[in-house]
C-alpha cells in the first residue's frame, strides 16, 4: 500500500482531532467518528470498531465485555408465540429481559410491557392496565397480554427511520445500529405496538448489573439519545439458545423457534392452535403470535 | 345430467367405505393373531410400554418430592404394613395431603401402586417410576401430553435448535392439587410521570 497519507484520510483525521478537541472527549478515535453504517462496514472496519467497543466497555464495567456480531443463520426465520391462556402476568419476563439486555435501570427502561385486560372486554388496548400491582396474580376476571417488539415482516419503524439506522435482518429480527441512530424518535411514533424505547437520559447501568455477553446489534450498552427495543435476545438466539424471556417464564407461555423448520414448536402452534396477531389490519405482518393453548 | 354424474360417485360412495371398513376389521385380527403365534398371551402390564411414543425418554430434573426423606416409600410400605385397599380419608399418615384432583372419582391407589409404592401405576397396571410420571398424567390429559411432548405445553430451556430441558408435569402442577398456584408479580413499571 501507498505509505503516503491520502488527502481524504488527512481531512478525516484532522476533522476528527478538531472535533475531539472541540468536544473535550479524549477517547474519540478515528473509527468512532468516521465509521460507516453497520451494513456498509468492511470486515476490517467492523472488527476494529468492535475491538474499540470491547476495550471501552471492559474498562467502564471492570469486566471482560464481549461484543459479538454473529450473522443471521442460513435457513432460519425466527418467530415467537405466546400462550395468552397461560400467562399469569407475573412480569418475570420483563425483569429477566432487563437483566439480560442491559437496559437502563435509572431512568427505567423495559422492553416488555404486560397489559392486564378484562376478560369481559377481550383484547382491548383502551382499557388495558400496565401498572397493576396486586399481591398475587392472576387476578380473577383478568387476563394478561405481554407486548414487546412484534418483529414485523413489514415494519413501520424501519420505513420511518430517516437515516437507515434500523433494518430487518435476514433471520427476521429488526435491529438498530445505535451509533447510527439520530435520536429523532420517528420509529417510536411509527410503531403501532409502542414497542420502542428511548434513552432520554444517560443510561444507568451498574457494574454488577451489566451482562458482559453482548451483541453489536443487541444488548451492548446504549448511550443517551438512541432508540432501543427487543431483538429476540439476538446475542442468545444466534448462538442457538432460547431468548431469556422464554427460559424465565414460570408458566411456559412463551415459545420460540424457527418458522422454516417444520418440526419446530412454532410450526406446531401455527398448525394446531388458534392464533392471533395484534393489529392485523395494519398490514405490519407481525412474527409474534398469540395463541390459546 | 345430474343423474348421470351422480351415478359413478354413488358407486364410489359405497365401495370405498366398504374397503375401509374391511381393512379396519381385518387389521386388529391380523395383529392379534400375529401376537398369538409368537408371544405368550400379552400381559396387561406391558401394553402401554409398547406404544412407541411412551418409549421416548425425556430428560427431566428429578421429581420434586415435597418431603424427600419419605422416599423410597417402601421403607414404610413393606411387608410389615399390608396395603389397605379401602377408599378413605387418611388420618394416621399423609394427612396433610388433601386431594383436589377429581377427588370425587379418584383416590391414592388410582395412581400409586398398592403393592409397590416406589412406583406409580398406569390404569392398565403398568408400573412406571416417578421420573416418568408424565405417562400417568397423559392418560387423562392426552391433549396436554401431546403438546408437552412437542415442547408447546410447559417450560423449556436450552437451545431452540438443539438440546432442550423439559420439566415434569409435577414441577408446575402439584399432583394432588394441580391448579397452577397464584404467584406474586414483580414490580410494576413506573408511570411516565415518575421517570426522572
Amino acid at each position: 500500500m501507498n505509505e503516503a497519507i491520502s488527502r481524504r484520510k488527512f481531512i478525516c483525521i484532522a476533522a476528527g482531532c478538531a472535533a475531539a478537541v472541540a468536544t473535550g472527549c479524549s477517547d474519540l478515535t478515528h473509527t468512532s467518528w468516521f465509521r460507516n453504517n453497520f451494513r456498509d462496514m468492511s470486515p476490517e472496519e467492523l472488527s476494529s470498531i468492535i475491538a474499540d467497543l470491547e476495550k471501552k466497555h471492559s474498562a467502564t464495567f471492570g469486566k471482560t465485555v464481549t461484543v459479538g456480531n454473529e450473522p443471521p443463520l442460513p435457513g432460519v426465520h425466527f418467530a415467537y408465540a405466546l400462550d395468552i391462556s397461560r400467562c399469569v402476568g407475573c412480569r418475570r419476563c420483563v425483569h429477566g429481559c432487563v437483566e439480560e439486555n442491559n437496559q437502563s435501570r435509572d431512568p427505567e427502561i423495559q422492553w416488555i410491557r404486560v397489559l392486564e385486560m378484562d376478560q369481559e372486554k377481550g383484547i382491548d388496548f383502551h382499557h388495558a392496565n400496565p401498572y397493576y400491582d396486586p399481591e398475587l396474580v392472576p387476578q380473577e376476571g383478568h387476563f394478561y397480554l405481554p407486548v414487546a417488539c412484534q418483529q414485523c415482516k413489514n415494519p413501520a419503524c424501519v420505513k420511518s427511520c430517516p437515516v437507515g439506522a434500523t433494518w430487518r435482518e435476514d433471520d427476521g429480527i429488526t435491529v438498530i445500529d445505535y451509533d447510527w441512530c439520530l435520536g429523532c424518535r420517528c420509529c417510536l411514533s411509527a410503531c403501532p405496538y409502542g414497542a420502542r424505547r428511548f434513552n432520554w437520559g444517560e443510561p444507568g447501568l451498574s457494574v454488577e448489573q451489566m451482562n458482559p455477553k453482548t451483541h453489536y446489534l443487541g444488548n451492548r450498552p446504549r448511550m443517551k439519545g438512541v432508540a432501543e427495543k427487543c431483538t429476540f435476545c439476538i446475542q442468545r438466539v444466534r448462538n442457538g439458545q432460547y431468548p431469556k424471556c422464554v427460559e424465565i417464564c414460570p408458566t411456559g407461555s412463551r415459545k420460540f423457534g424457527n418458522l422454516l423448520d417444520p418440526e419446530s414448536e412454532i410450526r406446531y402452534i401455527l398448525k394446531n392452535k388458534r392464533v392471533v396477531v395484534l393489529k392485523n389490519e395494519l398490514n405490519t405482518d407481525p412474527q409474534f403470535f398469540y395463541f390459546f393453548g | 345430467m345430474t343423474q348421470r354424474r351422480q351415478n359413478p360417485r354413488g358407486v364410489f360412495h359405497f365401495v370405498i367405505p366398504l374397503i375401509i371398513l374391511l381393512g379396519m376389521a381385518a387389521s386388529p385380527v391380523a395383529v392379534l393373531s400375529a401376537s398369538d403365534e409368537h408371544d405368550p398371551p400379552p400381559q396387561r402390564a406391558s401394553r402401554a410400554a409398547d406404544i412407541p411414543v411412551d418409549s421416548l425418554v425425556f430428560e427431566t430434573p428429578p421429581p420434586p418430592f415435597r418431603d424427600p426423606d419419605l422416599f423410597p416409600c417402601s421403607e414404610c410400605h413393606n411387608e410389615d404394613q399390608p396395603p389397605n385397599p379401602e377408599r378413605r380419608i387418611l388420618e394416621e399418615m399423609h394427612e396433610e395431603i388433601v386431594l383436589r384432583h377429581d377427588e370425587e372419582h379418584r383416590w391414592c391407589l388410582d395412581c400409586h401402586d398398592a403393592e409397590n409404592r416406589d412406583n406409580l401405576r398406569l390404569a392398565n397396571g403398568t408400573l412406571i417410576p416417578f421420573e416418568k410420571s408424565y405417562q400417568l398424567c397423559g392418560q387423562c390429559h392426552g391433549n396436554k401430553y401431546r403438546d408437552w411432548r412437542a415442547g408447546v405445553h410447559g417450560r423449556r430451556s436450552g437451545d431452540w435448535n438443539g438440546d432442550k430441558q423439559y420439566l415434569l408435569c409435577v414441577h408446575c402442577h402439584y399432583s394432588h392439587e394441580p391448579r397452577f398456584q397464584p404467584i406474586a408479580p414483580k414490580p410494576a413499571p413506573l408511570p411516565p410521570g415518575e421517570i426522572k
